[in-house]
């Protein structure tokens, strides 16, 4: 199973980000948990500065921008 | 063999775009007021010189040109953002002395990618790290207040010498802004816990990356804030040209001219609270300023409405005690109407 996290506070890119990691999640019908974390010390943990970060199976993999779907489903693949 | 010569035609036609493009681009603006007479007045058949012609003209002209400029500097800004990253910034600003600290802090933060829904993790970031408060807000007060939109649009509208002028002055406002609050020793104001944060350390590793990864940035960027800005530019240059067509000419002397003393408190009292982004002011202000408004007066109410935006101080008020956010929203308030004296009094 990966453990997916969307680090963000509310910004416009953090809902667009979620919304298509999710919408990748199950196309691909990969076994994943995909979580929203607005908690500020908690996304401050992970070192990130620009939000939205992409956290998977706990490292970060992305801050800043909204990745193109192609990276983000060799990600979730784990490549 | 067949791959990488693919791989390698891929690559050259990501130089050939923008390569190809600025020709055209360049034909196009130089040639704007042209087509835009031969559509007005030749093909659509307006009489020259009424109100409705007036205000039509100008918002044919400045739509395009503004959109013209605008996806050019984007473009050019993406790739030197590219350059540079908050980790970077914060690194080259840790420990730095104040002054030192607060004029290296706000030019970076004119080239540091900055989107003010990060301006949180951003604060935490830099303080976390050992960048001084003061320094820190240097870095604030700049990156909203200069950025590449207002720049391009001051210099469509009125030309070099403004986006000088509104450079420097802004910079020198967020460095003394800055340096006043690192002065003050406002840290007990600063919520306890920002100081208690452990951050966490990147690990991501800072690739080489090839200059055409650089072109793309540049790609992405336009296609990014231009699709977010363009429509608060419509809005924006429609309401300029009904000012442009319909407001007699030095109506705005007696309520924004230099002779009322109070109009630059007065504009950026009413600016502080609006919120709207570079794209949507600045024709506004052409427009005024068009009709007898002075210099000093329209600035200090753009700088006010884009360097100090009411959300972002809402924002702020997760890390910051109140007497702090009042402290920095009246110092860099004093410095706005401090510039737009200024700029009344040289013009």
């Amino acid at each position: 199973m990966v453990s997916v996290k969307i680090l963000g506070t509310g910004c416009k890119k953090c809902q667009t980000l979620e919304a298509k990691v999710r919408e990748l999640v199950a196309s691909n019908s990969i076994d994943a948990v995909v979580e929203k974390v607005t908690d500020l010390q908690e996304i401050v943990g992970y070192g990130i500065m620009m939000t939205p970060g992409l956290v998977i199976n706990e490292k970060v993999k992305s801050y800043g921008i909204i990745p193109k779907d192609e990276q983000i489903t060799n990600w979730l693949k784990g490549n | 063999m067949n791959y990488l010569s693919n791989k390698l035609n891929k690559e050259i036609s990501k130089f050939l775009i923008p390569v190809l493009l600025f020709p055209l681009w360049l034909l196009l603006y130089l040639n704007l007021e042209k087509i835009t007479d031969l559509l007005i007045f030749s093909l659509i058949g307006l009489t020259p010189k009424t109100h409705l012609t007036d205000a039509i003209w100008f918002f044919v002209f400045e739509v395009p040109k503004v959109l013209l400029l605008l996806t050019l500097i984007v473009f050019v800004v993406g790739i030197i953002r590219s350059y540079f990253s908050p980790e970077r910034t914060r690194k080259m600003l840790g420990g730095k002395k104040l002054f030192t600290g607060n004029v290296m802090a706000s030019l970076l933060g004119i080239v540091t990618p900055f989107c003010s829904c990060s301006a949180i993790p951003l604060f935490l970031g830099f303080i976390e790290s050992g960048v001084p408060l003061g320094v820190t807000f240097s870095f604030l007060i700049a990156a909203p207040m200069i950025n590449e939109v207002a720049l391009v649009l001051l210099f469509g509208l009125f030309g070099w010498k403004t986006v000088l002028l509104y450079m420097s002055t802004g910079l020198l406002i967020a460095i003394i802004s800055g340096y006043i609050i690192g002065r003050l020793k406002l840290e007990r104001f600063v919520e306890p816990w920002v100081y208690e944060v452990k951050a966490g350390h990147l690990d991501i590793e800072e690739e080489k990356i090839a200059f055409t990864r650089r072109i793309t940035a540049g790609i992405d960027a336009v296609k990014e804030i231009v699709s977010k800005v363009w429509i608060y530019i419509l809005i924006g240059i429609a309401v300029g040209a009904g000012i442009h067509g319909y407001v007699p000419e030095n109506f705005m002397a007696g309520l924004m001219g230099k002779s009322a003393w109070w109009s630059v408190p007065a504009a950026v009292l009413l600016g502080v609270p609006m919120y709207s982004n570079a794209a949507g002011i600045i024709p506004i202000v052409q427009a005024l300023l068009e009709k007898g408004a002075s210099l000093g007066t329209v600035l200090a109410f753009m700088m006010a409405v884009i360097g100090l935006s009411l959300p972002e101080t809402i924002i702020l008020r997760k890390v910051l005690k109140l007497r702090l956010i009042f402290t920095f929203v009246g110092i860099v308030a004093v410095g706005i109407i401090i510039v737009g004296y200024i700029f009344n009094f040289i013009y």
